[in-house]
């Protein structure tokens, strides 16, 4: 059975192995690497590379002997929502204020699912909104303001 | 007897009132979200642990543990009544849980999880009393080597337990170590792959990799996954097992709280391990094994028992050595470390009335878990049908606000929502997140101590071997990594893994 590359499990998992640990050796070959008895910051991100890059060339010759799948579809959708939403509260809750950043987040969240409903999300919001300010600003004290307004530079 | 004054020690300080209240909140809040459908004790314990760093160490954790077991009973009661574990660890439960539940026996079943996880609660408490100074003594000789040898273990152990490909869950370990070096190295005050951020500076923060690798990434799973749900939340009446019931669970519990409390006090053993090697225990010795998987009460009462006895022994290695058992003993080993408390031998010594404080809560939680549970499993039966639609906008709401709080400062969100992606494409990719998260908790104190003990052997690795501790501990991950790789055991491993994943 002949798998495409792109739909090869153990292919992309060994791929993506052996991007980190390259990724990692070769940013810690700026570090110093000192000596045995003396190791410096280089040493163990370097020997960690190695080993992961080592993993993860294994794995894709497993990926591309079993031919192994990416069992189901990729649900991009939802986790390009979750993403949105999930940096949007981050950028809003330092220009706006809690109330609106997590309106954003219910809202926006919500829509990733199949079922929509703006009442249900509405009050869904309002729910969140005011467990959160009770929680986190009365309950623990954090210091954020429920409304804001500043886009400064 | 010591273990005695001490313990009186310890019910001086869970039994006044505030850590009272700390320890109900905890048992109460952690059974709350812990009984939502999808939301798994880590999840659970990374969403309120924020909530915790207000209070003085003993009150935080034992409110933590509070949570930690309220939530692994609340996912027994998912477990039983939707099919929807929240962990692996219930996914046993559900296998015979469920089946009584559909015969309309939800009520003895979910009393019978509630009675097995208390004894095995008490039982496996007396345990951590016990051996906790034990392990804790025997600590105080350990140097570098002794300790990179023992983590080397705990990350060998949770790889090879980990359900999947060994290879796999080997490189995740290693993703894990290099996610935890990232930060300022302590030696030499060099930033590391911290590209520039200043919030980078401290590391990535735990609750961001917890939330983001375990929340976000299981939420996108369970959108992108569809099917309907039964649940048999409205059944739940004659709450009370039948005397058969009874006798029938008692030796199971028994053998349960047996083997979770040995695999608990195991670094890098996860509870699901003791629960379900105690339903294959039932299994065996069981007359008629037939009738597990169609609704066995012993199927309920060995897991739930192994369980919850591994959840309290985890706390052995956590507290004694400052080694997590697993990825959710990882978070509150954070947690204290974010009081200043640096868990090790020295805590049982210099802190006493943390540790005492904490076994002693753990009596005190379970009966406060069984007090709230038996009259209030209505209540949980109920908010098992909360739908998922309303429940994963939630969960994001508090665990983003949560990352938020850390620096009061949006790059942890933003990273969280890297993290998520990254979480989501491994998850896809079948690589396990637990040995990840181990390895990133581990990596930073691994790399201490290998340079800790390369210094003082002047560069030779030959310490690791001379000393016999650390020697015993390099050999038990060597021979387990050769048993691995050995065709017989790799099959048998393979079929245990996928029938605990089936259920």
């Amino acid at each position: 059975m002949k798998t495409r590359l792109l739909d090869n499990r153990d292919f992309l998992a060994g791929a993506l192995f052996v991007a980190i640990g390259a990724g990692g050796f070769g940013i810690a070959l700026a570090y110093p690497f000192g000596t045995l008895q003396q190791m410096g910051p280089g040493f163990f991100p370097r020997v960690l590379g190695a080993i992961l890059v080592g993993f993860g060339l294994v794995t894709i010759a497993r990926g591309l002997r079993s031919g192994e799948r990416v069992e189901g579809g990729w649900g991009w959708f939802p986790l390009a929502m979750l993403t949105v939403s999930i940096v949007a509260f981050g950028w809003l809750m330092e220009r706006v204020g809690l109330v609106p950043s997590l309106v954003v987040l219910v809202a926006a969240s919500a829509f990733a699912g199949r079922e929509f409903r703006w009442g249900e999300v509405a009050v869904l919001a309002g729910v969140m909104c005011l467990l959160s300010v009770a929680i986190f600003i009365w309950g623990l004290g954090l210091p954020y303001p429920l409304f804001a307004f500043e886009f400064g530079p | 007897m010591d273990v005695l004054a001490n313990l009186a020690l310890g019910f001086g300080v869970a039994l006044t009132l505030k850590n009272l209240a700390y320890c109900f909140l905890g048992v109460l809040l952690g059974t709350l979200i812990g009984v939502l459908p999808g939301v798994g004790p880590l999840v659970t314990i990374a969403m309120l642990l924020p909530i915790t760093f207000g209070l003085d160490p003993v009150s935080s954790l034992i409110m933590l543990a509070g949570i930690f077991y309220g939530a692994q009973y609340g996912g027994s009661t998912t477990a039983i009544l939707v099919n929807m574990p929240g962990e692996v660890s219930s996914a046993v439960t559900a296998i015979d849980g469920y089946q009584m539940a559909r015969q309309g026996r939800a009520g003895p079943a979910l009393a019978t999880a509630a009675i097995s996880s208390f004894t095995a609660g008490i039982l496996s408490t007396l345990v951590v009393a016990f051996f906790g100074p034990m392990v804790g003594h025997l600590a105080l000789e350990f140097g570098a080597a002794e300790y990179f040898s023992l983590m080397l273990m705990g990350l060998v152990f949770s790889a090879v337990l980990a359900h999947g490909d060994l290879v796999k869950s080997l490189a995740m370990v290693v993703v894990g170590l290099m996610l935890g070096l990232v930060g300022t190295d302590v030696t030499s005050g060099l930033p590391r792959f911290s590209f520039g951020i200043p919030e980078l500076l401290d590391g990535v923060g735990f609750t961001v990799v917890a939330v983001g690798l375990f929340a976000v990434s299981e939420i996108v799973l369970n959108l992108a996954r569809s099917g309907p749900v039964e649940v048999f939340a409205k059944d739940v009446k004659d709450l009370m097992p039948t005397w058969a019931d009874i006798k029938a669970s008692t030796m199971p519990t028994l053998r349960g709280t047996a083997l979770g409390s040995f695999f608990g006090a195991l670094p890098g053993v996860t509870a699901s391990v003791a629960s379900f090697s105690a339903y294959m225990l039932e299994k065996k010795l069981a007359k008629d094994p037939d009738r597990f998987g169609k609704g066995a009460i012993e199927g309920v009462a060995a897991p739930e028992a192994a369980n919850n006895a591994a959840a309290q022994t985890h706390f052995i290695p956590t507290l004694t050595l400052g080694i997590p058992a697993t990825a959710v003993m990882a978070l509150v080993l954070g947690a204290l470390t974010m009081q200043g408390i640096q868990p090790g031998p020295q805590v049982m010594t210099t802190k006493p009335e943390l540790f005492w404080g904490l076994v002693a809560s753990m009596f005190v939680g379970n009966v406060l878990l069984l007090v709230l549970n038996l009259p209030l499993v209505g209540v949980w039966a109920r908010l098992t049908q909360v739908p998922y639609r309303w429940l994963f906008p939630a969960i994001l709401v508090f665990a983003s606000v949560g990352n938020y709080s850390l620096n009061n400062s949006a790059v942890d969100v933003y990273l969280c929502a890297v993290i998520g992606v990254f979480g989501y494409v491994l998850a896809k990719l079948e690589c396990q997140p637990a040995p990840l998260i181990l390895g990133y908790v581990l990596g930073p104190m691994l790399e201490e101590n290998l340079r800790r003990a390369l210094l003082m052997s002047e560069g030779s690795f030959t310490v690791f071997v001379t000393r016999p501790i650390s020697l015993a501990f390099l050999a038990i991950s060597a021979a387990l990594l050769a048993a691995m790789v050995m065709p017989a055991v790799r099959r048998g491993r393979a079929r245990a893994t996928d029938d605990a994943d089936a259920g």
